[in-house]
């Protein structure tokens, strides 16, 4: 016989289980409304909009949700999680589902968004700073040749204006903020 | 004099760095002293959020101890930065397992974390009422009747603050009282925290430049002639793709986009260099001198 104990986590349970620190309600309360589809400025960019998703996620329709691009759309704006009557914050459901997706290494190689987190985070633990304009070179071609003439001239445009440092900067202690990261998680799993 | 511990984020180092030197000037103006925290380090943005949620949390735990250890509550100006460190603040001061874990962490670089410390945006220090009153008081008619549209973005408001009201996150007005404090007219306009599409411009940019776009023309229906933000990325996706809409829209917008301590600045009687004006890749300075052309003082 199956107990609670030893039984598979169902995906909602899965998901959830990501929200450890995060406060908000199970995703089971939701009652399909779709307030934060409406109040989501990226929605017609989605596969899926968040009410589909958490539909989704309920279903237990793993696949299908871990395809979407939904999560890798969300701009981290809050608009959902402010007006959700339930009390469920799909942004940080959103949040969750980037993390599950880079650990199972489940995301579309042609999305650009999982690609420039690692690049993100991979400098910060180098320098201990975030450096824009390191990132955007590496996406350049996403635009197509007019998005690369346009971003070109902005670089130069904001190079003239002293706006874009040649060097990065770097935090003093770094090699202490290496080794606090190091107690806390595997720096080989995100570098 | 009132003393923070001030944290400029990586942005205000590099693309936003007219508006750190605006936020000093604003803060002297004040009496305001920041005091910038010794090697602070990068908030994490959403990216950390995306890895790994104790990543985020163990380099937001390092600058609360810094700030503790200077003994000073943090001021932030970034609405990305002043998000990360509040709400992992309100974290760690609630979950006591989760505060040790990071203090065990916090051991490598010497730091402790007691949960003594509170996160302010520099918005919330300018408006609090002594500065409020301060600004009232020594505005000069520089920026007088300036049509600005007040551009609040997201992080500053949400997730919501405890103790706020649900009209205080869908209708906040005090970056209104500050600008008119200073003398300019706030311009309403419905989109005034709506999102400018953050890291989205990167990760994909037909998406941000339909956010960028319903901004900017939200604003120009409200006859803004210039937009105020409080935060680096709100600023830069606003301005440095402006162009970049126009060209994908068909559209035509050169609206100017400043730091709102820019224009409290020009209001307290600080010279337009030393705010940084000028830097900006959409001049402001046709709608800044007509104005000055227009007011008596000059």
């Amino acid at each position: 016989m199956v107990t609670t104990t030893d039984r598979k986590l169902s995906f909602r349970e899965e998901v959830e289980n990501l929200l450890h620190a995060e406060e908000g309600a199970s995703l089971v309360r939701c009652i399909q409304c779709a307030t934060c589809s409406a109040v989501c400025p990226a929605v017609e960019f989605m596969d899926h909009t968040p009410r589909q998703l958490i539909g989704l996620i309920n279903a237990g329709m793993k696949d299908e949700v871990m395809s979407s691009n939904t999560f890798w759309t969300c701009a981290s704006c809050y608009a959902c999680t402010e007006k959700c009557p339930e009390g469920i914050r799909p942004a940080d459901v959103m949040y969750a589902l980037t993390r599950y997706s880079l650990w199972n290494d489940t995301f579309n190689r042609d999305w650009v968004a999982p690609d420039f987190t690692r690049r993100f985070t991979r400098t910060i633990l180098r320098t201990g700073k975030s450096y824009e304009p390191g990132y955007a070179p590496a996406f350049i071609f996403e635009g197509g040749f007019g998005g690369i003439v346009s971003e070109m001239q902005m670089a130069l445009k904001l190079l003239a204006k002293g706006r874009i440092p040649l060097i990065p900067a770097r935090i003093k202690r770094i090699h202490n903020l290496r080794a606090m990261v190091a107690r806390v998680l595997p720096l080989d799993g995100i570098e | 004099m009132t003393r923070y511990a001030y944290y400029p984020g990586c942005s205000l180092e590099t693309m936003a760095a007219t508006y750190h030197v605006s936020s000093m000037e604003v803060a002297h103006k004040l009496g305001i002293e920041l005091e910038e925290m010794e090697d602070w380090n990068c908030c994490g943005a959403t990216a950390y959020s995306h890895v790994d949620e104790l990543l985020a949390t163990v380099l937001c735990a390092r600058n609360l101890a810094i700030a503790e250890k200077q003994g000073l509550d943090i001021v932030a100006p970034c609405n990305a930065c002043f998000k990360n460190l509040r709400t992992i603040n309100a974290a760690l001061q609630q979950d006591p397992d989760l505060a040790e874990h990071m203090n065990f962490a916090l051991e490598a670089d010497e730091l402790h974390y007691g949960g003594r410390v509170k996160v302010n945006h520099i918005m919330d220090v300018f408006v609090a009422d002594s500065a409020l009153e301060t600004i009232r008081r020594k505005a000069n008619d520089r920026i007088k009747g300036l049509r600005v549209a007040p551009y609040y973005g997201c992080q500053i408001v949400r997730p919501r603050r405890p103790g706020l009201a649900l009209s205080e996150i869908d209708d906040p007005q005090y970056f209104e009282d500050l600008l008119s404090a200073a003398g300019a007219e706030p311009v309403p306009y419905p989109y005034k925290l709506r999102c400018c599409g953050a890291a989205l411009m990167v990760t994909n940019r037909r998406a941000a430049a339909q956010m960028v776009h319903d901004l900017l023309q939200s604003a120009v229906d409200a006859g803004a002639e210039i937009i105020a933000t409080a935060c680096p990325l709100c600023q830069t996706n606003l301005e440095c793709y402006q162009a970049d809409v126009n060209r994908l829209r068909g559209t035509d917008f050169a609206m100017p986009i400043v730091y709102f301590t820019q224009l409290l600045g020009l209001a307290l009687g600080v010279g337009v260099k030393r705010l940084g004006l000028g830097k900006e890749l959409i001049s402001a300075k046709s709608v800044l001198s007509r104005r000055a052309v227009a007011s008596p003082s000059g």
